[in-house]
């Protein structure tokens, strides 16, 4: 049976997700997709992953919607000359047949989908008491939390990379200037301690609750690209030694504790007996602090303005 | 038809929006959009597939559930390399054409990283 509760999220997203895709304006589709993003957290909750909902909202909704909106503001200059090369008829009708292709397969995958499903959480519970952490998202994301950090440690190399040699080691994004007595700059001032707090209690919950570092970790990156769009605080250059040091300081303790493992417990990232609660607990507060930082440059983008203007 | 199967056709219509938005906007930043909600729809449809695996006392199976979190990250870094690659190609160039045919003497408004200072 479906319900009013499942049928109307999925009434809006489909909408939302024509709406991204057909709007005039790039800005308002990114808006759009703010929203879309939202929605999805919503069924995110339905499907009983509310660790994906939390990280759908922080990341997919919110920092990649805040990332297109700053670029769709930037690139406004060309929505004209883009709307002219829109394909004609024929393209679109022959894109119109692929899509729905695609769909039709996806959807007959979906009901031909085996039943009952084949599943794995048996083994996660049998094997979760190992670790000693109760939220089992947290307990088994060893290895792949390791390699999404250093991937995004990797894409924001990536977007420093694409300076211009002049502003290399410079700041990144324009200097802010909001009125320092505005809404902007109050809402800075009042809502970051609030938000940290948030943000440490959602990261200390993970080990047996939903959240978890990432989502904590958005949240004061939020709080920090808050206080810099408010004009408070400016953004660091990025040649600066202690943020270079930060930014690889979580990557390098998960290492070094992956290696430790390899010698104490026989496995890279194995844990030895009876530490692997505290160990997970170091890794994850080790991590926090770079990931915070990661996020938050990444959205402020490649460097703009030069070290000694 | 189950709360599941719902969701994992919603996310099939939904990566079929996504793909004609890449193939027919033009505009590059909106392409990355397109590609966005393409991902936004598979991760939905291993969702539904997670949840379907619920047991021993999980409303989904948490294997796949880990995995999304870190797709949605990878997600995310990818996009904003694509948003870097593209604003530098607009400082540069000052278009964000992908057409392979622009006129040569296209004069640019905007000098090479003249708004970059």
């Amino acid at each position: 049976m479906i319900s009013v509760l499942d049928a109307a999220p999925v009434a809006l997203i489909l909408a939302l997700g024509v709406w991204t895709i057909v709007a005039r304006d790039t800005f308002a589709a990114a808006v759009g997709f703010i929203a879309y993003g939202l929605l999805l957290t919503l069924v995110w909750v339905r499907l009983s992953g509310v660790d994906v909902a939390l990280t759908e909202a922080a990341i997919g909704g919110g920092l990649t919607g805040a990332l297109l909106i700053g670029a769709a503001t930037r690139l406004r200059t060309t929505e004209a000359a883009a709307r002219a090369e829109t394909p004609g008829a024929f393209t679109r009708v022959l894109a119109a047949l692929v899509a729905v292709l695609v769909s039709a397969a996806l959807m007959a995958c979906v009901l031909a989908l085996p039943d009952p499903a084949p599943t794995l959480a048996p083994e996660v519970a049998a094997n979760i008491a190992v670790t000693e952490v109760g939220n089992p998202i947290t307990a088994f994301r060893a290895m792949d939390t390791l390699l999404e950090a250093i991937v995004l440690l990797f894409a924001l190399i990536g977007v420093w990379s694409l300076a211009p040699d002049r502003v290399w080691g410079g700041r990144p994004g324009p200097r802010q200037h909001a009125d320092p007595n505005g809404i902007l700059a109050y809402v800075a001032r009042v809502l970051p301690p609030i938000g940290i707090v948030v943000g440490m209690y959602i990261f200390w919950v993970g080990a047996d609750h939903p959240g978890g570092k990432f989502q904590g970790a958005t949240i004061i990156a939020a709080m920090w690209l808050l206080t810099i769009m408010a004009g408070l605080t400016d953004a660091p250059p990025i040649s600066r030694t202690w943020l270079r040091i930060g930014l690889v300081a979580g990557p390098l303790v998960f290492i070094a504790i992956g290696i430790a493992g390899a010698v104490s417990a026989g496995a890279f990232l194995a844990y030895p007996d009876g530490f692997a609660k505290p160990l997970i607990i170091v890794i994850e507060l080790a991590l926090m602090p770079s990931l915070a930082l990661i996020l938050a440059l990444m959205l402020a983008g490649a460097p703009q303005r030069e070290l000694h203007p | 038809m189950s709360t599941p199967t719902l969701f994992g056709l919603c996310a099939a219509v939904l990566i079929g929006f996504g793909v004609y938005g890449l193939i027919v906007n033009p505009q590059p930043l909106r392409k990355i959009l397109a590609f966005n909600v393409v991902g936004s729809g598979v991760f939905l449809l291993f969702g539904a597939i997670a949840r379907r695996g619920a047991g021993a006392g999980f409303g989904g199976d948490p294997v796949p559930q880990a995995l999304l979190i870190t797709g949605i990250v990878v997600a995310f870094s990818a996009t904003a390399l694509a948003v870097a690659l593209l604003l530098r190609l607009h400082d540069e160039a000052g278009s964000v054409t992908l057409a392979s045919d622009v006129p040569p003497a296209v004069p640019t408004a905007v000098a090479p990283d003249s708004d970059a200072r």
